[in-house]
């Protein structure tokens, strides 16, 4: 009995230690609320939530954890609320307001459709509630409009189609016709929008020879696969993403269309092992494709570590470039936070923490991030594009070739309306 | 002692949701304002219920009163609320008008679908042009006013609140004239056997017609009052998941009384925004299996439990 | 000329996916005059359990009756599940409702076959395309085809035979005319009516599983394809006239010729095609091109 009251003793008096330990290190600043309500919104159900809303989700999950073991935001353990995005706009922005209303969540992070963002971003304002955009495209949301409390950390939809431009024209200088095919929604036409007028600045003289647009999830390109098999442009270009990419390339991959044309896609929005070689792809940012400087970032590595212990990975460690946009937003704020508890001297406010993330430059897993444009709202990113090919030793698709356009390349400049600044040939452009 | 005391209850309830903007949190105040909002849509699935037709399109005039609205802030630089409720309700008058004239021809499964075929069209629509409606990224509605009778210092939020409840109150009180006249009883008739109708002398298309205009422009009401209040539009608005949404709270709440709708709406948003909290991918089961309890043991909707209808067939 | 010759092979394809999908719909409508409204999601179940046992069991280059054969199974396999579940214990006992009822009901089934189904095989895109990639391909008008897509055509070809055969040379059919011609004088005449309603949605909803079956090869499955295809489906046979075989395999190849020109010389009408061909048709035939006027009784 003696030897166990000892090791009792022991095991608490170690308990006690580590406590005081933890509590020691923390020492979170004054006025600071006893946990950091996070919620975090991603579309957890319907077609979406396989090639983006999951691995976000999923991403959020493991480096928020990540954020805890290190002593949390200023000390202060952080708690996410996962949130399903799905559902018609009236009823993200109903969610919108419980969450900030009723669950008094201290921030909202998420949202990967364009149309919910454009929801929701009046909304932040009118409710003050500090809102950090997960991945959705549209340039629209800073560009038509200023917002106090809604911010975006990763770039936005210019450098998907604009670098694809540039990436087709350094592997095919002399490209002569191209054609399109994108799902006939708001993101399919801004892409091919911004695509065609990038291409008509940067190689003039290009013809359009055909720009087709099937239904979204329309399952069956069949017809339109021959329509571009008789017309023989030198490149297709797609803003395909999820099952239809897979569906699309497959079938152009069985009828020959890949060996015809470039099949050039501005997104890695679907797995790439279901997605053919040879086949030209780009990431809204790095991440699934990373530069050497990105790949080297410990952020980076960490990142793939992480979510391969947890959730498991394929043996190219591809993740989703929305997974990377959501650990960028919370780094974001992490970074915004801890700048601000530094200035203030205390708990920031809301106000306070905005003030700290504008024009902010922080590190993440997708490398260094600068909130440069859309009054220091909107960051800007490089856009990396690769080739496709299967790789031997691992037995599955990796990238190859990849290039990488610097930010200051593929984004238009603080203050300008992107279609504008494509128009007028890119003025400021560092390429 | 029936008579005057007989309102009492009325005048309690009314002044419980005139006050209500001051005594509930900002969250329910919202749900509650688009799920009245939404009730007069769920009406005028109701309303054609009463004559035995079911329309799984209905939608289709929801989205087209909320995209007038929002075209008319768009191209038009409306902002005043009361402007932008007129064009919707017109728009859904006028839509209705236009479909009306084709689809009153037809009864039961026909009219069910050809209501949604037209609806996903309009969805269509709304979707390829994109230059003109911003295609899935929407519309916005920026924050309305409301000319002379419009309490500036209020909040917005009470405001919208405030005016859904006295616009739909009266929309309300107007389809309960309108269920309690000869035309209104003409749609019962025609529910019950509509060769006879015809035989006695009515024109049964001429009533269907007129039953159908009116709850496009119901519906219509519902699409702009839901749209300042949400703040954005998208083309969903117009997609058969929404109108399949209609039908079951018009079936929820039972197709007895005007109100029925305002109480199902009302179940049915709450329900919603926690059950799909709990678990997403059961929601459409759950719905499913509710709406089998009601076709076999509840067909009278959640309405017949409050036992205050007194005839089956009565306003 | 070249060009139109692609277009009409393409058409053909399309005609025989829609007829595949919608035959089920039609049928069922014919003799129970109940329109199915979770036909898409037997549509979709089938897709489903055809591209698993894909997946499973046939190895890539398997050949084309093995591939067929599993295609059926999977269609069989729900048809029986869920065929019988849902005509007797659910349908049967609204019958005596009205037709708006039986609406309402078949849309609680859909509603809760869509969950199930997401419930089974989950979110995640599922690709079975062996069949499409190595069944060969063939040129044809200057470019190449894959077989898979005329296979379609035949097996549509095929299937429309059969249920010709059925309904005008076998008892079986001379059984479904009558119930359909006239209940009451059927169950009279020593027909057992509601064995042969639920045999008859068995056999609308192999119809419907096995559309989707065979379309798994073609593309990734995801949530939402049914609801897709029971709009699409109601508009062929709504053209075709409710109720008709033969109708619904005309009505595909308008629509299929239709938007396959669509796609090649108008391609913003895309979308719509299917339900512009549809409302002209009704504003001057309501019934459909080869339906009956239904006679109401007082």
């Amino acid at each position: 009995m003696n030897r166990y009251r000892k090791v009792l003793a022991g095991l608490i008096a170690a308990a006690g230690l580590s406590l005081f330990a933890a509590t020691a290190k923390a020492d979170p600043p004054a006025g600071a609320p006893a946990s950091l309500k996070i919620a975090v919104v991603a579309f957890l159900s319907g077609p979406a939530s396989g090639p983006f809303g999951i691995p976000a989700r999923n991403a959020a999950d493991v480096w928020i954890e990540k954020i805890n073991r290190e002593g949390g935001i200023g000390g202060i353990k952080v708690i996410p609320v996962f949130t399903d995005e799905a559902g018609p706009a009236d009823k993200v922005v109903t969610e919108f307001r419980r969450l900030a209303l009723e669950e008094k969540v201290a921030a909202v992070v998420g949202y990967i459709s364009s149309a919910n963002c454009l929801a929701v971003a009046p909304v932040a304002d009118e409710l003050k509630e500090l809102t950090v955009f997960g991945d959705c495209g549209t340039a629209r949301v800073f560009e038509e409009g200023k917002h106090a409390y809604v911010f975006r950390t990763n770039a936005h939809t210019v450098i998907d189609s604009l670098g694809a431009a540039r990436y087709l024209l350094a592997m095919k200088p002399d490209v002569k016709t191209i054609a399109g095919i994108n799902q006939d929604y708001a993101w399919g036409r801004d892409s091919w929008e911004i695509f065609q007028r990038s291409m008509r600045q940067l190689k003039p003289g290009v013809q359009v020879v055909d720009v087709l647009w099937p239904k979204i999830f329309a399952g069956d390109y069949s017809t339109e696969i021959s329509k571009l098999l008789v017309e023989k442009p030198d490149v297709v270009f797609t803003s395909f993403w999820g099952s239809d990419l897979v569906t699309f390339s497959r079938q152009a991959k069985a009828r020959g269309l890949v060996e015809q044309s470039i099949v050039l896609v501005n997104n890695t929005g679907s797995d790439i092992k279901d997605i053919p070689a040879t086949v030209l792809i780009g990431s809204r940012g790095p991440g699934p494709i990373a530069p050497p400087d990105v790949e080297k970032d410990p952020l980076h590595q960490e990142f793939i570590q992480l979510y391969k212990a947890k959730y498991g990975l394929a043996p190219n460690n591809y993740i989703a470039h929305g997974a990377y946009h959501f650990t960028q937003a919370l780094q974001g704020l992490k970074v915004a936070y801890e700048s601000a508890i530094k200035k203030a001297g205390r708990w920031p406010t809301t106000e306070e923490v905005a003030a700290a993330l504008a024009y902010s430059t922080f590190d993440s897993p997708a490398g260094i991030i600068q909130m440069a444009i859309g009054n220091g709202h909107q960051a800007i990113e490089p856009a990396p594009f690769a080739v496709i090919k299967q790789d031997p030793a691992i037995g599955a698709h990796v990238f190859t070739e990849i290039r990488s356009f610097p930010a200051a390349c593929v984004n238009p400049p603080d203050g300008m309306k992107s279609l504008d600044w494509i128009d007028r040939g890119f003025p400021g452009a560092k390429c | 002692m029936g008579g005057s005391l007989r309102f009492i209850p009325f005048l309690l309830l009314g002044l419980a949701l005139i006050t209500a903007p001051f005594v509930l949190s900002g969250w329910v105040l919202f749900l509650l304002t688009v799920a009245g909002a939404k009730a007069l849509a769920v009406l005028g699935v109701v309303l054609l219920l009463r004559a035995k037709l079911l329309t799984f399109g209905h939608a289709l005039y929801y989205a087209a009163g909320a995209y007038a609205a929002g075209l008319g802030v768009k191209y038009l630089g409306l902002h005043n609320g009361f402007a932008l409720i007129g064009l919707a309700f017109v728009a859904g008058l006028g839509v209705s008008a236009l479909l009306g004239l084709l689809v009153i021809r037809y009864r039961g499964v026909y009219f069910a679908l050809l209501n949604l075929a037209f609806s996903m069209v309009l969805y269509g629509i709304l979707l390829k042009f994109y230059s003109v409606t911003g295609g899935t990224d929407g519309l916005a509605f920026p924050a309305p006013t409301f000319g002379p009778i419009g309490l500036s210092e209020a909040s917005l939020r009470a405001q919208l609140y405030e005016l859904t409840l006295f616009l739909g109150s009266l929309l309300f009180y107007l389809t309960y004239r309108f269920f309690a006249s000869p035309a209104g009883y003409v749609l019962v008739a025609i529910r019950d056997n509509e060769v006879r109708v015809a035989y006695m002398g009515i024109s049964v298309n001429a009533a269907v017609y007129l039953g159908y205009i009116i709850a496009g422009g119901l519906a219509g009401v519902a699409g702009v009052l839901v749209g300042l209040s949400v703040g954005h539009i998208t083309p969903d608005l117009a997609f058969w998941s929404q109108s399949g949404e209609f039908v079951f709270v018009a079936i929820l709440g039972g197709v007895g009384s005007v109100f029925a709708p305002v109480v199902g709406s009302v179940l049915f948003e709450f329900v919603r925004n926690y059950a799909f909290e709990l678990s997403p991918y059961t929601w459409q089961m759950t719905l499913g299996a509710a709406l089998l309890l009601i076709i076999f043991f509840l067909p009278g909707g959640v309405w017949s439990l409050v036992g205050l209808t007194r005839t089956r067939s009565g306003p | 000329m070249r060009l139109l010759l692609v277009v009409l092979l393409d058409g053909l394809a399309y005609a025989a996916w829609l007829f595949l999908v919608s035959a089920g719909l039609t049928f069922t409508y014919g003799v129970l005059r109940v329109l199915n409204l979770a036909h898409g999601n037997l549509y979709a179940l089938g897709a489903y359990l055809g591209a698993t046992l894909l997946l499973h069991y046939a190895a890539s280059g398997s050949e084309i009756a093995a591939t067929l054969g599993l295609l059926l199974l999977a269609a069989v396999i729900i048809g029986i599940l869920a065929g019988p579940l849902i005509e007797r214990v659910f349908l049967r006992r609204v019958y005596s409702r009205d037709e708006e009822v039986q609406l309402l009901l078949t849309f609680a089934i859909s509603l809760i076959l869509e969950d199930v189904t997401k419930l089974i095989w989950g979110v995640t895109p599922v690709v079975a395309d062996m069949p499409y990639t190595s069944f060969g391909s063939v040129r044809l008008g200057g470019i190449s085809y894959p077989w898979y897509p005329f296979l379609l055509v035949g097996v549509a070809l095929g299937l429309a035979g059969f249920l010709w055969f059925v309904v005008t040379h076998t008892r079986l059919g001379k059984v479904l005319a009558a119930v359909i011609a006239d209940r009451e004088v059927s169950a009279t005449l020593g027909i057992h009516v509601p064995r042969v309603y639920t045999f008859a949605f068995t056999a609308g909803a192999i119809l419907a599983a096995l559309g989707g079956a065979l379309t798994a090869p073609m593309f990734s499955l995801v949530p939402g394809i049914g609801a897709d295809v029971l709009v699409i489906s109601f508009a062929v046979i709504a053209i075709g006239g409710l109720g008709s075989i033969g109708g619904a395999a005309v009505g595909s190849v308008v629509v299929g010729l239709a938007r396959s020109a669509a796609v090649y010389f108008f391609p913003e009408l895309d979308l719509f095609t299917i339900y512009l061909i549809m409302t002209l048709v009704l504003l001057f035939r309501p019934q459909g091109l080869f339906g009956e006027i239904e006679i109401r009784r007082i």
